[in-house]
């Protein structure tokens, strides 16, 4: 329940709205190991991450940004830039839109998808900075990845059932009996729901 | 400093409305009931009905209250999907219903429904600057169609159509013509009979009046079908107890604003002038929607290029300053306005637009203070922003 007054977001993001972290100053990437770009200005959300490598210890050691969006999708690359920095190449490309929402003390429902764009762009800045270093057997293409253990219903599956026409939880779990056993996967599922709902069909 | 540029959204009571409701809070009485508690509830609601009658131009039996805009433009659509003799002399209205791209989500929504419920809806379009075309209206309209909506003045935009001009068109088709004038209504003059309309929505809360309070103005003689039934209440027309307090705070509100919306519609214009040409001067890359003239003169809506609509609206929060934006991250949908859209604004455009809607207590220093603040906002936005370059407005694809 909101408090009068109170905005619809964490202080925590708020605090990133209104002092953003890392941001790239000027156009010029030429200085960066690795670049990567996601999303679209139809949809209202676009997001560039670029990243300086360690290339002995592969950390990252600096991530900087640009993000055409809403206040969530600024606060969560602000926090994305500030989370990857010391983290090796492999344990960044890991990190999940939950983890951004977590680190921002939550988000709305209806912004979660905001934030699914920013480690998505991370991910393929990782993947360019493979390829520009010769090492293209690393680049990662989105891993198979099971969400409900119950019932065995990966991340492809949960696309699947989006492209097929599932929009709510509900009708994901109609498709898929995903979430019917435990129900843990329920909040990852969600997020993935609203991410391939985003990516096919700008809903 | 605090600048409330939201009067399209909602507006402020007026001192006087303010007064008189507290005034009147402990009268409680149901207009229906036959004793003095009663009676004195009646005739503050029909002292109300005859101020905003007056204040339209209609007679006091036209005018209908009910619970808002929405309500109101809800129960004038829904009349023609209604097929029985009871409502309307033979039964049924001529099914076919136009109305434009850029009416509220309470039109477009209510017409979809209709149209399921085996209504034809057919949907005009707009130009750039938000206007009808009137010759796709004259080519849309025949025997079959029953009612056409067009809103007097777009609450996003400010756009004005010209009601007159097409409800002459629409009666000589044997057409019903309604217009929604929650936005017009308070902020220019309106007369149902010059207009010439059969049915104007009007709100209360737009016009420094009370929420939850609207009128609906039916012209004599036409059908009728409630959309809440079970009470004479309304002569009819609406069920459900009087909302005694907002239907006397309305009655007050359009009484203030005969006396204050003359002069006010001069100092906004003004107002909105320096507001324009300060931005215009400030800051690259912009692009002003609506009419340039045929407009609302307290409404001004701008897009800023390479620039995400919500931001802007929370920074400029962030100053005291109160405004809306068509982007659809704020809305809580994917889509940004589609009024916008209907402009031929292209997508990144609409997201990026900012609604100023100013109001009778908006001075000069609110102009001023706004225009200091709101260049370095957009600058810093567009810093950070994947999305801008500079002096890219022409070269995107519009």
């Amino acid at each position: 329940m909101l408090q009068a007054g109170e905005w619809a977001y964490s202080d925590t993001l708020k605090e990133h709205f209104m002092n953003p972290k890392n941001i790239l100053q000027g156009e010029n990437t030429d200085d960066f190991d690795g670049v990567g770009m996601e999303g679209n200005l139809q949809c209202g959300d676009q997001m560039m991450v670029v990243i300086k490598v360690d290339k002995e210890k592969e950390t990252i050691t600096d991530c900087q940004w640009k993000t055409y969006g809403c206040a969530s999708a600024i606060a969560s690359t602000s926090v994305l830039s500030e989370m990857v920095k010391g983290r090796t190449l492999d344990a960044a490309f890991h990190i999940s839109p939950k983890e951004v929402a977590l680190e921002l003390g939550g988000l709305p429902d209806h912004k979660i998808h905001c934030s699914v764009l920013g480690d998505k762009a991370l991910r393929s800045a990782i993947n360019n900075y493979y390829t520009r270093n010769g090492q293209e057997e690393k680049v990662k293409q989105e891993q198979v990845k099971v969400i409900c253990q119950c019932m065995s219903i990966t991340d492809h599956d949960i696309e699947d059932a989006v492209l097929e026409g599932a929009r709510t939880y509900f009708e994901l779990q109609e498709r898929t009996k995903l979430g019917t056993v435990c129900g843990q996967c329920k909040d990852e599922a969600e997020l993935l729901l609203e991410k391939f709902k985003h990516i096919h069909f700008g809903a | 400093m605090k600048v409330y540029f939201d009067h399209n959204a909602t507006t402020p009571l007026h001192p006087e409305v303010k007064k008189e409701m507290i005034e009147a809070m402990e009268m409680f009485g149901n207009p229906s009931s036959m004793h003095s508690w009663g009676r004195e509830a009646r005739a503050n609601v029909e002292d109300a009905r005859g101020k905003v009658a007056a204040f339209i131009g209609a007679d006091e039996r036209e005018i209908v209250f009910v619970g808002s805009g929405s309500e109101a433009n809800n129960t004038v659509l829904s009349l023609f999907v209604c097929a029985s003799s009871q409502c309307i002399p033979g039964g049924k209205l001529r099914g076919t219903i136009i109305t434009t791209k850029i009416e509220h989500p309470c039109v477009l929504e209510t017409s979809e429904c209709l149209a399921h419920r085996g209504a034809r809806v057919k949907y005009l379009d707009v130009d750039q600057y938000g206007k009808i075309d009137l010759d796709q209206l004259a080519g849309m309209l025949g025997d079959d169609v029953g009612l056409v909506s067009v809103m007097m003045a777009n609450n996003e935009i400010g756009t004005l159509q010209d009601i007159e001009t097409i409800t002459k068109m629409v009666h000589e088709s044997g057409a019903f013509m309604h217009t929604d004038a929650v936005q017009a209504v308070g902020k220019m003059p309106v007369d149902v009979r010059k207009l010439g309309v059969d049915f104007l929505t009007l709100s209360a809360h737009k016009m420094y009046g009370p929420k939850g309070v609207g009128a609906l103005f039916v012209k004599k003689g036409i059908p009728y079908c409630p959309l809440i039934r079970g009470g004479h209440q309304e002569f009819g027309r609406r069920a459900g107890t009087e909302n005694t307090l907002g239907i006397l705070g309305m009655g007050r509100a359009v009484e203030m604003r005969t006396l204050e919306m003359q002069e006010e519609e001069e100092r906004l214009l003004h107002l909105k002038q320096v507001l324009r040409r300060g931005i215009e001067e400030r800051i690259d890359d912009i692009h002003v929607n609506g009419h340039p003239t045929d407009a609302l003169a307290s409404t001004l809506n701008v897009s800023f290029m390479g620039v995400e609509g919500e931001s802007i609206l929370l920074y400029l929060d962030l100053q005291g300053i109160a405004v809306s934006t068509g982007s659809a991250c704020a809305s809580g949908s994917l889509d940004p306005s589609h009024v916008l859209l209907a402009t031929g604004v292209n997508a990144e455009l609409a997201h990026g637009s900012i609604r100023f809607s100013m109001g009778r207590e908006s001075s000069m220093q609110e102009v001023e203070y706004l225009l200091d603040v709101l260049p370095p906002i957009i600058q810093r936005i567009r810093n950070m922003s994947t999305a801008y370059i500079k002096g890219g407005l022409h070269a995107a694809s519009r």
